[in-house]
């Protein structure tokens, strides 16, 4: 497949692009690379319930926004180190989503999206009002600190690297986790529930596992975030983040696994070069949204996908039909 | 004389505010079940549409010199209108698909219409002047009510039973309950479904633009009104049942009245005893207090 054969050196090119990043400050501001690497992982990590398991999470942002407050408050006030913190903060928001994903799952559908909403706000709530986050001043002046008590992460360039890992290393966990024997399970229960439970799986187990591992990357995502600028803020648990994730994943394709990379690159990037235009920026990301909606909702990857698979597989094979199933263990 | 060590006249007043406040839940919550009953779609740009009622009637306002009512008649009219085009233009598109796809179109009109009036009027609130005739206050014996909630109050029920009645007592009521349980079998009756859908989303988001007519005076008009609200509201329908007429409207005002108690008692939690209740709810009846048991 051609497709395929374009993959390795399209991701050799972009790792080695992401490597160079710090060398060539006067092109690429490296924070904003690094935010952007957060929401790569917090969207691809959105997509294990979404595009993976068919489970719509309204209340991402509960799980993402713990994260940050969780590390920042930890390094902050307890002076723990920052890699212990970034641990911490992704093992509060896991657990979370344990909670609120075994809560979550006794409705399915759009209930299920309204109850992860609600709940997220209850998680909010929670933050407004809590004596160590500050209310609406969020956590502020948190130390980056140092890795492992030898690199100084003051440093863009030091902590550029060391987000990039993390990033990678979640990113791997999502790709084991999709290419995974639990991963076919999740599909099997997003294809057809029913047929999964009379298979035998324990349906609802492997619901609120990929719940917990979903929210746990999010968490993660979340500390990266808390400890890149330094700041826990409301924002982070806030619906519109909740809303954010959901149009990356579905921007970039919620039936390929890296396709919400591609989706977090583009919002992340649209708001970062139209913040000039102050509120436009809302009007305009709400249009890309609903033209997403309406007219590609396979996403950039997954209509880039299928229009290069249309070019090159000669026409008597063309789409038989479980194409997207197929094509999505290919991947 | 005190209750719980809380005199009564601040009990009373807390209550009140909260049977308003519980108004206005009931008829957005009624629009939201109408709409997910026969759109199948959860409508999150309901509390854009309440809103665009508030601003419609502000501009109606300011720019025409209308009186309060005539833009309580005309700004849930001119919205119900624009409800239907969208409905007409992008909505109908996405029937048959997944229900997630609608909610995330409605959600992104919200960004759209959020967006767009924080652009041409700022995110701070306009003020909205209460009508001449219900500026005075009423003594009920027990506590002070000020006119204009009162007649929130009316004027909420009113609509609210009115909707019921349409709905379950008139042959165009019958139709749209015939459409929501089996829309095939209804249209090959010969009516005309997919306006019958469009009515619907009309008179659902035409409500959700009344209530915003209602709180103009009470909450400062602003693009924001509408979207702390709209999460209440979802959380009410699932609590009451989604798809429920009367499960809507009694669960809304319950909620603003428990709401308004804790307002008393703990004022801090009042704006997230919802979910707290939504919680129970869903541990005790999954279904929802008046929904029926279904996927």
């Amino acid at each position: 497949m051609h497709l395929r054969s374009l993959t390795w050196p399209l991701l050799i090119v972009g790792l080695l692009a992401l490597l160079a990043v710090p060398f060539f400050p006067q092109l690429v501001y490296s924070v904003f690379i690094m935010k952007t690497l957060c929401f790569v992982l917090f969207a691809c990590a959105f997509n294990l319930l979404l595009g993976h398991t068919g489970i719509l999470s309204f209340g991402h942002a509960a799980f993402f926004g713990t994260g940050a407050y969780v590390t920042g408050q930890l390094v902050k006030a307890y002076g723990v180190p920052t890699e212990l913190g970034i641990l911490a903060g992704g093992l509060v928001a896991a657990l979370l989503g344990a909670v609120i994903g075994a809560l979550a799952i006794r409705r399915s559908g759009i209930y299920l999206a309204m109850i992860t909403l609600a709940m997220s706000q209850l998680v909010f709530f929670f933050f407004l009002q809590a004596p160590f986050t500050g209310a609406e001043d969020g956590l502020q002046r948190i130390p980056r600190g140092t890795l492992l008590g030898i690199i100084d992460l003051n440093s863009d360039a030091a902590l550029y690297y060391v987000v990039l890992g993390i990033v990678g290393a979640g990113l791997w966990v999502v790709w084991r986790t999709v290419n995974s024997p639990f991963g076919q399970v999740l599909r099997a229960i997003r294809e057809h529930e029913p047929r999964a439970i009379s298979l035998g799986y324990p349906v609802a187990r492997y619901k609120v596992l990929v719940f917990t591992l979903s929210a746990g990357l999010s968490g993660i995502a979340g500390s990266l975030k808390a400890i890149i600028f330094q700041l826990a803020a409301l924002y982070d648990v806030h619906w519109h983040t909740s809303g954010d994730v959901i149009l990356m994943t579905l921007l970039g394709g919620m039936n390929t696994v890296f396709g919400p990379a591609v989706g977090a690159v583009i919002v992340s990037t649209l708001n970062h070069y139209l913040d000039p235009f102050g509120a436009w920026v809302t009007v305009i990301i709400g249009v890309v949204f609903m033209t997403c909606v309406l007219t590609f909702r396979q996403g950039v990857v997954g209509e880039l996908g299928r229009l290069l698979r249309s070019r090159h597989v000669p026409k008597p094979t063309k789409a038989p039909p479980h194409a997207s199933a197929r094509a999505d263990s290919q991947r | 004389m005190d209750i719980f060590g809380v005199p009564i006249q601040a009990l009373m007043g807390q209550l009140m505010l909260g049977i308003v406040n519980g108004s206005f839940y009931a008829v957005l919550s009624l629009g939201l079940a109408i709409i997910f009953g026969v759109l199948k779609i959860v409508n999150f740009a309901h509390g854009a549409f309440f809103m665009l009622g508030a601003f419609t009637a502000f501009l109606l306002a300011q720019h025409l010199g209308a009186n309060y009512w005539t833009t309580l008649l005309v700004a849930p009219l001119a919205v119900a209108l624009f409800g239907m085009l969208f409905e007409w233009l992008f909505l109908r598109r996405l029937y048959g698909l997944d229900p997630i796809y609608g909610l995330l179109l409605t959600f992104s009109l919200v960004l759209v219409l959020e967006g767009g009036f924080r652009v041409a009027f700022g995110s701070s609130g306009q003020p909205f002047a209460t009508p001449e005739a219900l500026r005075g206050t009423l003594n009920l014996g027990f506590m002070i009510l000020p006119m204009y909630r009162g007649f929130v109050i009316v004027a909420a029920l009113l609509v609210c039973l009115v909707t019921w009645f349409v709905i379950e007592r008139t042959s165009l009521g019958a139709n749209l309950r015939a459409a929501t349980e089996r829309a095939e079998l209804t249209q090959a009756f010969g009516i005309d479904v997919p306006r019958l859908v469009t009515l619907t989303y009309g008179v659902g988001v035409g409500l959700a633009a009344f209530a915003g007519v209602l709180a103009a005076p009470i909450f400062h008009v602003n693009p924001s009104m509408g979207s702390s609200l709209v999460i209440i509201i979802f959380a009410v329908v699932v609590i009451g049942g989604l798809g429920s007429i009367m499960g809507a409207i009694v669960t809304g005002l319950g909620l603003g009245v428990v709401e308004g108690f804790t307002r008393v008692f703990y004022s801090e939690f009042s704006s997230t005893i919802v979910f707290l209740v939504m919680v129970l709810v869903l541990l005790l009846r999954p279904a929802g207090l008046f929904g029926r048991e279904e996927g």
